[in-house]
């Protein structure tokens, strides 16, 4: 869906989240000149038009105990990764699934998958459950677990002056 | 209720589908059996200890801006400082060590795909090492949030 340059503004006042409030999105309305209901419309829309993929809690899985994190990847033919890549979404433990661009010959793979888990031998009894999908069979693959944290934050598409789309 | 299961029940219950409704800390509260003032506290409190980012939306890839991400096969002598000048751009959000030759992994986020690789060719002339563009061609499953076990 087109996102408007209102709802781009939106999105941008709460990259660093909702105002802690009793009524936050009255308050956002303040700062943007909206109308509390318009605040709560466009926010609807922007869900409803899956531009927001998910509004809520947004939290920092490491504090949690989440520090098993691999992020696993295979080399799969283009006309079976489409299927392979709904077959691992479909996996309750993987928390991310997309196809990417290869770039060999340094990086051969193009599906990737995110496992973040609490134990290590957990998430590699879970890629080896992955591994034997059929849609998977013969397929090149890897697993890089991670080791440091040195950033993690939400994204702020405000970096930079948005271009004006609509 | 113990305030480890409060906590479990917040972060589980509204990680999706917080309440677009004039007084949502008060809707919250309703179900948990809290004041509005007892939720906010709880909020802000799991802010302050850094569990909790932010309440507010994960934004779909390619949707309101451009980004990619990217990896670099860094000498591990020179690992915190190539990772110190990553982290130091405010377009990346995500900035990883992991196993493998490619050792540091990044995500770099931009209002156009132009600013993106802007960001990609000056960490290439700062540091001398090749920048790995991945860009996303097709999502599957995107971020539905990370459940809590039970304490």
């Amino acid at each position: 869906m087109p996102v408007s340059v209102t709802d781009r503004r939106l999105l941008t006042a709460i990259e660093d989240g909702l105002p802690l409030v009793p009524e936050p999105y009255a308050e956002l309305g303040r700062r943007l000149g909206l109308s509390e209901a318009e605040v709560i419309a466009r926010l609807q829309g922007l869900i409803a038009g899956g531009v927001i993929k998910r509004f809520g809690m947004v939290v920092r899985h490491r504090d949690l105990g989440y520090t098993a994190n691999a992020m696993a990847v295979w080399d799969v033919p283009d006309d079976r990764v489409g299927a392979a890549g709904r077959r691992l979404a479909e996996f309750p433990f993987v928390t991310l699934c997309y196809r990417r661009r290869r770039q060999p010959p340094v990086w051969p793979y193009n599906l990737f998958c995110m496992i973040h888990g609490t134990d290590r031998r957990v998430v590699c009894d879970q890629i080896a459950q992955i591994n034997s999908e059929p849609e998977l069979a013969h397929c090149p693959h890897a697993v890089l677990f991670s080791r440091r944290a040195f950033k993690q934050r939400g994204a702020r598409y405000s970096v930079r002056e948005a271009k004006e789309t609509a | 209720m113990a305030a480890a299961d409060l906590v479990t029940r917040l972060i589980n219950g509204y990680q999706r589908d917080f309440p677009l409704t004039p007084r949502p800390f008060r809707d919250i509260g309703e179900s948990l059996g809290l004041r509005e003032n007892e939720v906010l506290s709880l909020v802000q409190d799991l802010r302050d200890q850094g569990a909790l980012a932010r309440v507010g939306a994960v934004v779909a890839p390619n949707t309101i801006g451009a980004s990619t991400l990217a990896a670099m096969a860094v000498p591990a002598q020179r690992l915190d400082a190539v990772a110190a000048i990553v982290s130091g751009y405010g377009e990346v959000n995500h900035n990883y060590e992991r196993e493998h030759d490619l050792n540091l992994w990044f995500v770099v986020a931009a209002a156009s795909a132009e600013a993106v690789a802007a960001v990609l060719r000056d960490i290439e002339a700062r540091t001398g090492l090749a920048v790995i563009d991945l860009p996303l061609i097709e999502a599957f499953h995107i971020d539905l949030g990370f459940p809590l076990p039970c304490p």
